[in-house]
């Protein structure tokens, strides 16, 4: 049983329509605060969808999500969104891009000065702090954005397959990035992901969503120690009791 | 070693550029020297000869230098002015549904009509001094940045407002930060586009009614007869539009390093 105190974002009752097709479908959970949810499901079931309700970007057509007690507010609630596309600001550098939602903040520059130096030291582009993004590789550019989404030391981070596009090494190097980042600020994570191995290899809980309309097939939690090993054979039991649980076919 | 390959290509570039123009006037001396085209056009030496020698002699009252310094003080301010307000109008026009709606019919309008076609109405309004040729200059360049501008703020990518909103902007951080900067390529490739039709139109209107200019050397050439006076003009609205060109892709180059670094 979770206390309350603990939950940092509840959805209840969340029901999405665009029209007659129904999207999300009566759908309840709890993320507790700090907690690495991975949430997986067939391609075109609406995981996206759900995101965007989150942060408001759509209104739900029935039910509530409720953040640290209260309607979510994107103004009032420290949220940060890592889009599937590179969202890296093409004319401010490095240091300048990871610093922009600081800035908005109007923080004292002494203040964005510390956290942008300790931000890029983790993700390893403080070297590279005065490149333009047009002088980066794909890898660095992801690394930008989500340094820049820690930066402003965000209540909750929402993550809609932000590796889809990069190959196995990358994706492995930002996961463990992700990780540390993760664990040294505590942020709660819900991370959006077709890859089964991507959800068991960094969530706390996996959250199984069915073809539309979306319901919730199953919660699972992720007992494994970190760091993982893919190949161990505990890691590939869950990763197939997801796949089967997955399955439409 | 970046630089040396960067180096090598434009030593190379410079190279190409080289041949390319002494190829032409070797063709141009080539076709006036071998055939009845001679009998109509002056060869590059003549021309280039009295181009140089009119630095010193002048062409009706003024030297060449100073008849390119006022066509291109008619342009400096038309275009200064129409492109000021152009790129006002196309980023409220592009930003703001309203202004979109009720201006952009009236301009999709006025924007097709060629700035020649204003002359008579430009002489009636502002008479045959210097306003006239203002007007038309910064009608031609007005129409031109404002359509860039405009294009600019529409082709904002919707990742970069969402990301910006997520990160705490509100919307007029998301306009001076986002929209605005997003903004500037589409805003120097209206520049330079409206510099050359700003240039193209000084010498229309200067041909039309002045006593000095660029425009009013080839006109008095026509009248004279005088194909050398007219070629005279010619090259130097390429050679002036050149160097305006050049200037204009340096200015953005320092203005929007952004988008030349690691290239």
């Amino acid at each position: 049983m979770v206390n309350q105190e603990q939950i940092k974002v509840k959805v209840d009752h969340m029901t999405k329509r665009f029209g007659d097709l129904l999207v999300l479908n009566d759908i309840s959970f709890d993320v507790k605060k700090g907690e690495f949810l991975c949430i997986v499901g067939p391609t075109g079931c609406g995981k996206t969808t759900f995101l965007n309700c989150i942060t408001k970007l759509y209104d739900l057509s029935q039910g509530e999500i409720l953040v640290n007690g209260e309607p979510v507010n994107p103004r009032k609630h420290n949220i940060a969104y890592i889009f599937q596309e590179y969202s890296t600001m093409s004319w401010l550098t490095v240091e300048e891009n990871v610093a922009f939602g600081l800035k908005m903040k109007k923080l004292p520059k002494s203040v964005i000065k510390k956290e942008v130096d300790e931000v890029l030291e983790i993700v390893g582009l403080t070297k590279y702090k005065n490149y333009y993004p047009v002088e980066l590789s794909t890898s660095m550019l992801q690394r930008v954005v989500i340094a820049r989404a820690f930066a402003v030391k965000p209540e909750i981070l929402l993550m809609d397959e932000p590796y889809g596009q990069l190959d196995v090494d990358l994706r492995f190097k930002l996961e463990d990035e992700l990780l540390k980042l993760w664990k040294k600020l505590g942020t709660t994570v819900i991370f959006i992901t077709h890859n089964i191995e991507e959800a068991v290899y960094l969530s706390e809980n996996i959250l199984v969503l069915t073809n539309k309309p979306t319901t919730i097939k199953e919660k699972l939690s992720n007992p494994l120690p970190m760091p993982r090993n893919i190949v161990s054979p505990e890691f590939i039991d869950l990763r197939n009791q997801v796949t089967d649980l997955i399955k439409w076919w | 070693m970046k630089n040396r390959f960067k180096d090598a290509a434009s030593y190379e570039k410079m190279i190409c550029a080289g041949i390319s123009i002494l190829g032409f006037l070797c063709l141009w001396q080539l076709v006036v020297s071998f055939t009845a085209v001679g009998e109509l056009l002056s060869g590059p030496l003549i021309v280039l000869s009295k181009f140089v020698t009119s630095i010193a002699e002048p062409i009706g009252t003024y030297t060449i230098q100073l008849h390119i310094f006022w066509s291109l003080s008619r342009v400096m301010i038309g275009f200064a002015l129409g492109s000021a307000v152009g790129i006002v109008v196309g980023i409220l026009m592009g930003w703001f549904k309203i202004i979109d709606a009720v201006v952009r019919p009236l301009f999709e309008i006025i924007r097709p009509i060629p700035p020649i076609a204003w002359i008579p109405l430009s002489i009636l309004w502002f008479g045959l001094g210097e306003g006239s040729k203002y007007f038309l200059i910064f009608y031609a360049a007005f129409c031109g940045i404002t359509m860039n501008a405009y294009s600019g703020v529409k082709s904002v990518d919707p990742v970069l407002i969402g990301a910006a909103k997520m990160l705490g902007a509100n919307n007029r951080q998301v306009f001076t930060t986002i929209v605005l900067p997003s903004c500037i390529p589409h805003i120097f490739a209206g520049l330079q586009i409206a510099i050359g039709t700003s240039w193209a139109t000084v010498v229309a209107a200067e041909m039309v009614r002045s006593t000095e200019g660029v425009g009013w050397m080839i006109i008095k050439g026509q009248d004279s007869n005088s194909t050398v006076q007219i070629l005279v003009g010619i090259v130097a609205i390429g050679i002036v539009g050149y160097i305006l060109a050049v200037s204009m892709r340096a200015i953005e180059a320092k203005l929007c390093v952004w988008r030349v670094r690691g290239k």
